[in-house]
């Protein structure tokens, strides 16, 4: 046999904190996405306040102008790329094996280390605040005010490198949904008797694969630009500015579309359940979600009516754009229908998808106001596009969030959240939202501009801006009450069966919560919703042996250090990359960061796969 | 006992296209990689021709006899990463071992004429500072070249795993695996020869 | 071995790489050879493209097995590739390279 070329030991059923360090169950891992980005939703939203207490009033001193664009920059990132994405990375992980039927995803390590480097590149964002300053120059970072000439701090370069991370851990976590969607389901899932919520998974994995790498190449060419001197993006050396636009938006669009998608996927599977009824449409379903896929790609020149592209080009994306909202509104239609005469219950998941319904369309309508460029040259860089960017991510996806939380949470954890408290958290954000957003309608056909920190009373945005700050306060509060339930019901909420909602799909037919090993015999899929026909039908055989202990054993994959290891070599890479110039130390960090990943490569690859002593101890 | 994390599981894992997870995986990355030298390309074109303030132009600097050979050399090493996967199914260890050595050393070869070239052109006063030809020229051929190096390392670790008897038939993936990857940089190669070099340079235009 | 079946349904001669390998040759040896007729002008650029795909596509089908594996992989491939050229030809275009 091969002698392996150094010892490389797996770690054996390891508890604490270490079990979570090596840990490559999906399950786990969704939870680890779930609270890390979930606090730092938070810290999104604690930026977001103090913009909001800064603006309350005109002429305010609370925050200082550099202090102000390094908040709105780090609220849009954070929210994006730390809260909103990772959330829905932490439902991918602990939803999807069980949807399809599967013990674990295709590339457990690999799963790992996407959180893992997720945690990295947090880490390097979030640091940037008290290493010299945050970035400041918007969450898409336009050139050339990202240059060395007019940003001489770290601000961007740590926002470079921590997106730079991040992407590393979406394209991984990415590719890892598409070969697992692709090649683990159960026996009998075709892809149309998939649940919608994996269909818009794997659109989101393969729209992620595709469009990150068009933004790891503009933040290259950034990163050049400031540190090796080229010329991308500076004017006296001929860069056109337009380049990163282009570059970012085509990136950015389908961007938005990984934001959404996934949210409309949660909401697919929420409505039918309490509704008591399958999705109306499936196919059109499915089918708009790849048409949504697809156009997303057509549609990016819109961002930049502004620029001055050109009628031809104007038009053309104002046409892509405005045929993009017919998919979108096909998904609205059949919600619509699945509720229609359907044994409708009011539970929490439900109202914070009929919530995700109102207020998406209300982002809609605003978001397809934007798509006639003539408008759109009044409404550009105003609030009123906040407005639109808030009832779509706020209203879309983050009601989503919240409805897929309250939903899946007995699956996870084997107990419910309480109901009372999860109605009034939903009445107080669906209020708040409105009364925070909603006034930005006004505010920006009025002229407001975005990211400035201040405002003159002469301009008449006095009122709608403290009652937008006021709307805050019941969105906080319905935030902490959220909170509250959610770690009381964690350790003392009241115990849910495999079913409490008496759910459609494979992940209800398990215990709550779910053991290590996910089923005890992957189920043979028969139809659509199998979960629901066979309930119905009386064909439970299967059904009663996974609620059941198993009686053989069953193979699972091993625990890993070399995930987190490698991840960690990404952070000391990283930090490294930002101080290269400063001193030997960056240097010598990025080198140790890339030393670091490299040995872990070899180790992962030479890893023995499962050690026959500790194989499935049920 | 120690495994390459390949045969086990994978030889017994049933998928539902019957197709093997880490080949899929390649497959996607390498669909992913695409756009990844397309915005580094569009980069490229986009500024091409747009030299303010001086220093050299492709003219000045490319020399297409010295790169067509570098192409050649790269093409080659194709052509032998093929037949040392080719052998290595038949069984044919050492060949195996011949073969993939040669497509590291042709890999290094280009390498080699990828950095007389950079060094040369640095002579010629063009650095990736000096304008944009130098700017988006010196970043895509060197990624490329980075991506090239990369696979390299790769195909070395393979062959001194095999000189301790690790790269066997049964674990001929982890060489297709390899081969798909080394391919894939050499397709890039012929996008930007054509692209950046033959077009770049073309006196008819 | 059922799943070196399924993915090495054909599995060409080493002869079959060869001539591959010298038609790749004999094309690049066209593609530098034309380049020294500047009289082609424009007409180049096609030719040029053409030459080009020619030989990733010998590459792709022969050498990464396109041909014989199963077509999945193919799309994987394609998708990537078609919108790589679609987004770098609009973008060429919005940038005034084509007027």
């Amino acid at each position: 046999m091969v002698s392996i070329p150094f010892p490389v030991v797996r770690p054996l059923k390891p508890v604490g904190i270490w079990g979570w360090l090596t840990t490559i169950d999906h399950k786990k891992i969704g939870v680890l996405y779930g609270t890390t980005a979930f606090i730092l939703f938070l810290t999104g939203g604690v930026e977001a306040l103090l913009i909001r207490l800064q603006l309350a009033i005109p002429n305010n001193t609370l925050v200082a102008p550099e202090v102000y664009n390094q908040l709105f920059t780090m609220h849009g990132t954070t929210m994006i790329f730390l809260a909103i994405m990772p959330l829905g990375a932490a439902f991918f992980n602990f939803v999807i094996p069980l949807q399809i039927g599967a013990r674990d995803v295709a590339f457990p390590r690999l799963n790992a280390f996407s959180f893992w480097t997720f945690l990295a590149g947090a880490i390097i964002l979030k640091m940037s605040w008290v290493l010299g300053g945050a970035p400041n120059a918007g969450w898409f970072g336009y050139a050339p005010i990202t240059g060395k000439i007019f940003n001489l701090g770290h601000g961007i370069d740590f926002w470079i490198v921590g997106l730079q991370v991040l992407g590393v851990a979406s394209l991984a976590a990415a590719f890892n949904f598409i070969v697992t969607i692709v090649n683990m389901r159960a026996p009998g899932m075709t892809l149309m008797r998939m649940p919608i919520f994996t269909w818009m998974t794997l659109i989101t994995s393969i729209l992620l694969v595709l469009a990150f790498p068009v933004i790891t190449v503009a933040l290259i060419e950034l990163m050049f630009d400031r540190t090796f001197g080229t010329v991308f993006f500076v004017t006296s050396g001929g860069g056109d500015p337009l380049l990163w636009q282009h570059l970012f938006w085509v990136f950015g669009h389908p961007e938005v579309y990984i934001l959404i998608l996934p949210a409309m996927g949660i909401i697919s599977e929420i409505i039918p359940t309490f509704s008591r009824k399958p999705i109306f449409g499936y196919n059109v379903v499915v089918l708009s979600g790849v048409i949504i896929g697809f156009l997303g790609w057509m549609v990016w020149s819109h961002h930049m009516f502004t620029v001055g592209l050109g009628p031809i080009a104007n038009s053309i994306f104002a046409i892509t754009t405005m045929l993009i909202a017919i998919p979108t509104g096909v998904k609205i239609f059949n919600w619509i229908a699945t509720l229609w005469k359907g044994s409708i219950d009011l539970k929490s998941p439900m109202l914070y998808s009929i919530g995700f319904i109102v207020l998406f369309v209300i982002g809609g309508l605003s978001g397809t106001m934007h798509s006639s460029a003539a408008s759109d040259a009044q409404q550009q860089d105003t609030y009123f596009i906040v407005a639109h960017i808030h009832y779509v991510l706020f209203g879309g996806s983050l009601f989503a969030i919240f409805a897929g939380i309250h939903y899946w949470f007995p699956k996870v954890t084997g107990r419910l959240m309480n109901e009372l408290s999860g109605r009034i958290s939903f009445l107080l954000l669906f209020v708040g939202m409105n009364i925070t957003f909603f006034p930005m309608h006004f505010l920006g056909l009025d002229g407001m501009p975005r990211r400035t920190y201040t405002y003159s009373s002469e301009m008449g945005w006095d009122l709608w801006n403290l009652v937008a700050t006021l709307g805050v306060f019941f969105i906080i509060a319905a935030v902490l009450l959220f909170l509250h339930n959610v770690t009381r019901s964690w350790r003392k909420g009241e115990k849910a069966d495999s079913d409490p909602w008496d759910g459609r799909t494979l992940e209800w037919s398990i215990p709550s919560p779910v053991p290590e090993y996910n089923f005890v015999e992957i189920p043979i899929v028969k139809s659509r919703d199998d979960f629901w026909e066979k309930k119905r039908s009386g064909d439970t055989s299967e059904i009663e042996l996974n609620l059941r202990e198993p009686t053989g054993d069953i193979h699972l994959p091993q625990p890993s250090y070399w995930p987190a290891f490698a991840s960690l070599g990404m952070l000391i890479g990283g930090f490294g990359l930002v101080y290269l110039l400063d001193s030997m130390l960056g240097l010598l960090a990025a080198v140790v960061g890339g030393m670091i990943i490299m040995i872990s490569i070899y180790a992962w690859s030479f890893e023995p796969v499962n050690d026959p002593d500790v194989s499935g101890h049920h | 006992m120690a495994n390459l994390n390949t045969t086990h599981s994978e030889h017994e894992e049933h998928t539902t296209t019957g197709l093997n997870n880490r080949k899929m995986l390649m497959w996607a990355f390498l669909g992913s990689d695409c756009m990844f030298f397309a915005a580094l390309i569009a980069t490229y074109v986009i500024y091409s021709g747009q030299i303010v303030g001086g220093g050299p132009v492709p003219e000045d600097v490319f020399s297409i006899p010295v790169t067509s050979v570098s192409t050649f050399v790269l093409l080659m090493s194709s052509m032998s990463m093929v037949l040392a996967y080719s052998a290595l199914v038949r069984g044919q260890i050492k060949n195996f071992q011949i073969w993939i050595l040669s497509t590291a050393f042709l890999g290094m070869t280009f390498i080699g004429f990828q950095v007389f070239e950079f060094r040369d052109f640095v002579l010629h006063g063009l650095t990736p500072k000096t304008n944009l030809f130098g700017s988006t020229f010196f970043v895509l051929t060197g990624f490329h070249g980075a991506h090239v190096t990369l696979g390299i390392i790769w195909l070395l670790s393979l062959y001194f795993f095999s000189l301790r008897g690790g790269v066997t038939p049964e674990r001929h993936l982890d060489v297709d695996l390899a081969a798909l990857y080394w391919h894939f940089v050499d397709v890039v190669w012929i996008v930007i020869f054509t692209v950046v070099y033959l077009l770049g340079v073309f006196p008819g235009i | 071995m059922s799943d070196m079946d399924k993915t090495h349904s054909a599995h060409p001669s080493p002869r079959k790489y060869l001539m591959v390998a010298s038609a790749l040759v004999v094309l690049t040896a066209i593609e530098v050879g034309i380049f020294y007729v500047e009289s082609l002008g424009k007409g180049i650029i096609p030719i040029l493209f053409i030459l080009s795909a020619f030989k990733f596509a010998l590459v792709g089908m022969f050498y990464m097995h396109l041909r014989y594996d199963s077509r999945l992989f193919s799309i994987f491939f394609i998708t990537g590739l078609v919108l790589a050229s679609l987004v770098t030809l609009a973008l060429m275009t919005l940038f005034g390279m084509f007027n």
